[in-house]
């Protein structure tokens, strides 16, 4: 059999994050006790540790704000995976960030229910209120967020908020600066059904 | 006509969420029935007798999903698929968030059925309240001994865990969900094999929707001729059904399938707001082709009408747009979401959705010509049936439709764009409709 020109070991990349050389070890990463735990006990739950990944990154996120090279390094080691591996996982979805963001997520939702219902002019007035303040704020337009119910509406730190006129844009933002409950009236959870109760 | 609640009954209790609660209501009864009494034949069968349709958007009979998973001993799973993403669609969030109980009840039941010893609620990332609930709930339902080991001496396990998202609506296609699910990024697969064969970490796996997880513990309780009672033949059971855009009282309303259509847009959800008139609907979710109001507002709201008239059921999601809808804007917002959550694996979906919605952009600048309205439609034949999953699809069917059925109307915006008319319909007339559809309802 003739010699290949290639370094088997260097092209078996079908299956992702095996390279063991480029796997960081627990030790160079400085990773946090607790982010370590948390990844180790996410990994227990599944039969394959590798469904962690997303889990996992959902820790990083939450424990630095957005997904950080070093976070994802540090959840490489503890998953024994390569941080690329990671970082491709990352890229595909919409809610982990691969770039900095505003502590406070804000998603307006701009498909069609609620962009007939003012969606469009919602995200003008988030944007406006939340104005220069990027560490502060991070306001997106989004795709269904599966709440057409109570068009037009926002996702304000992962709770759910509508329906909202523009004006209460403002008033979020500066209950977010504030630190006070936002928009208590207008939480997803205290809407009742529309047809009322049981007949 | 009022609406008939099974799986949203009790649903206003906020008492519900918890197992006490729950199973106040009879709650637990029909998995203690399963697993003490019944063997897993007779549940796989009184599923598939009861004619029970996947609630997720295909409406594939779910006995006969559950059927074709291997017998014998190996390691089988099963999945809730939670990832409800669709436009339109909002009624799996409601079950969850009012009644966790009743879809793990369902679930336990249906892995005992399926000879699953893990299950999973693949819940989308943006749902987080509504995972918080399901964590809560999952607990106590480990507490109580209805999930674990040797559940209530049956020498049954089952681990059920709740798996958050992170956001795709390609998720909600089942192996892309399971590619998500062991930890990849949410690539379609292939098919053949088809999960029941070989699906999550190569096993066979059962795949099902929320709503038809939560309709399973009433099955067991009361047997498949009583569910049989509800809806039509060939649709039995009731619906949740989520509407939404142009209506007074948007909401999800559960009703027996088969129901007008009529009923539902105009009585239950109020209708579009005064002095406007019903233009056109999506009736299952924005992937299902937009139907006029005179060919759709009369028919059966069932899978089979929904069928012959050239649309579909799918997830149970209407959206109403009025006489102030642009379709040709609608249109294009449509594709531009699917054009955003195409995973880029196939071809003709990948560029396919990014040429429509170029195309449909210089339709509402007024850039295109009466011709490219037929390179629209063409495109839309073209990606058709060529690509591994149906999301591309997804945007060619109602896409497609309008371009078909509102020529007329994308011919006006052209023409009314290219003289320098303001993009009419961009930005719409916004829907303040009724106060009731503001802020809590009375």
């Amino acid at each position: 059999m003739t010699e290949l020109p290639v370094d088997r070991a260097l092209t078996e990349g079908r299956v992702p994050g095996r390279s063991q050389e480029e796997i960081p070890e627990l030790h160079e990463v400085d990773c946090p006790a607790d982010l370590r735990e948390r990844i180790e006990e996410l990994m227990s739950r599944y039969p394959d540790r590798k469904s962690a990944s997303i889990p996992a990154l959902w820790a990083v996120q939450r424990l630095y704000g957005w997904c950080t090279p070093e976070g994802i390094r540090q959840a490489a080691a503890v998953m024994r995976v390569t941080p690329a591996y990671l970082e491709s996982v990352a890229s595909f979805y919409d809610l982990l960030h691969t770039d900095p963001v505003g502590s406070h997520k804000i998603a307006i939702c701009t498909n069609i229910s609620c962009w007939m219902r003012g969606g469009d002019e919602l995200l003008d007035a988030f944007r406006e209120a939340a104005g220069e303040d990027e560490e502060k704020f991070f306001v997106t337009g989004f795709e269904c967020l599966g709440a057409c119910d109570i068009a037009p509406m926002a996702s304000i730190d992962e709770r759910y908020f509508g329906p909202l006129e523009t004006a209460e844009a403002t008033t979020a933002i500066e209950q977010l600066r504030a630190g006070e409950e936002v928009l208590p009236e207008k939480a997803l959870e205290k809407r009742p059904l529309p047809g009322g109760p049981d007949a | 006509m009022p609406e008939t609640r099974m799986l949203l009954k009790n649903a206003e209790d906020p008492a519900l969420r918890t197992i006490g609660g729950y199973k106040g209501y009879g709650g637990y009864g029909s998995l203690e029935k399963a697993y003490k009494e019944m063997e897993a034949e007779e549940v796989l069968k009184e599923l598939e007798d009861s004619g029970l349709r996947g609630r997720g958007g295909a409406g594939f009979s779910m006995g006969k999903k559950a059927s074709f998973l291997p017998r014998g001993e190996m390691s089988k799973y099963l999945c809730c698929n939670a990832d409800e993403s669709e436009p339109g669609a909002f009624k799996d969030r409601e079950l969850m968030q009012r009644n966790p109980h009743q879809l793990i009840e369902g679930i336990a039941i249906a892995a005992l059925a399926a000879g699953a010893g893990h299950a999973f609620i693949f819940i989308r990332g943006e749902y987080d309240s509504q995972a918080d609930i399901l964590d809560t709930a999952v607990a106590e339902a480990y507490e109580a001994g209805y999930l674990g080991k040797d559940i209530l001496g049956s020498r049954h396990d089952l681990e059920l865990v709740v798996h958050r998202g992170a956001g795709a609506y390609i998720c909600g296609e089942e192996t892309a969900l399971l590619d998500a699910l062991e930890g990849k990024r949410g690539n379609p697969r292939l098919k053949p094999p088809f999960p029941a064969v070989q699906g999550l970490y190569g096993g066979p796996t059962l795949i099902n929707n929320v709503e038809t997880l939560s309709n399973v513990p009433h099955i067991v309780r009361n047997g498949a001729e009583w569910f049989k009672g509800f809806g039509t033949e060939q649709s039995p059971g009731t619906k949740v059904v989520s509407v939404s855009g142009c209506v007074r009282r948007p909401g999800n309303y559960e009703v027996e399938l088969g129901i007008p259509t009529r009923e539902l847009i105009m009585d239950l959800a109020g209708g579009p707001p005064e002095g406007r008139e019903v233009k056109a609907f999506y009736p299952g979710g924005s992937s299902s082709p937009v139907l006029k109001a005179e060919e759709g507002i009369d028919l059966p709201y069932s899978f089979e009408a929904m069928a012959e008239a050239g649309s579909m059921l799918g997830s149970g999601s209407i959206i109403v747009a009025d006489d102030q809808v642009s379709i040709p804007h609608m249109a294009l917002r449509t594709a531009r979401f699917y054009h955003h959550e195409s995973c880029g694996k196939c071809t003709p979906c990948r560029e396919g959705t990014n040429w429509t919605v170029k195309m449909l952009e210089r339709v509402v600048r007024g850039e295109a010509t009466p011709m490219d309205l037929d390179i629209v439609a063409s495109v839309q034949e073209n990606i058709i049936g060529h690509c591994l999953c149906v999301l591309g699809d997804s945007m060619a069917m109602p896409v497609g439709a309008m371009v078909r059925k509102f020529r007329g109307e994308f011919e006006e915006v052209i023409a009314a764009a290219s003289e320098g008319e303001p993009a009419v319909g961009e930005r719409l007339p916004v829907v303040q409709g009724a106060p009731e559809t503001l802020g809590a309802a009375t």
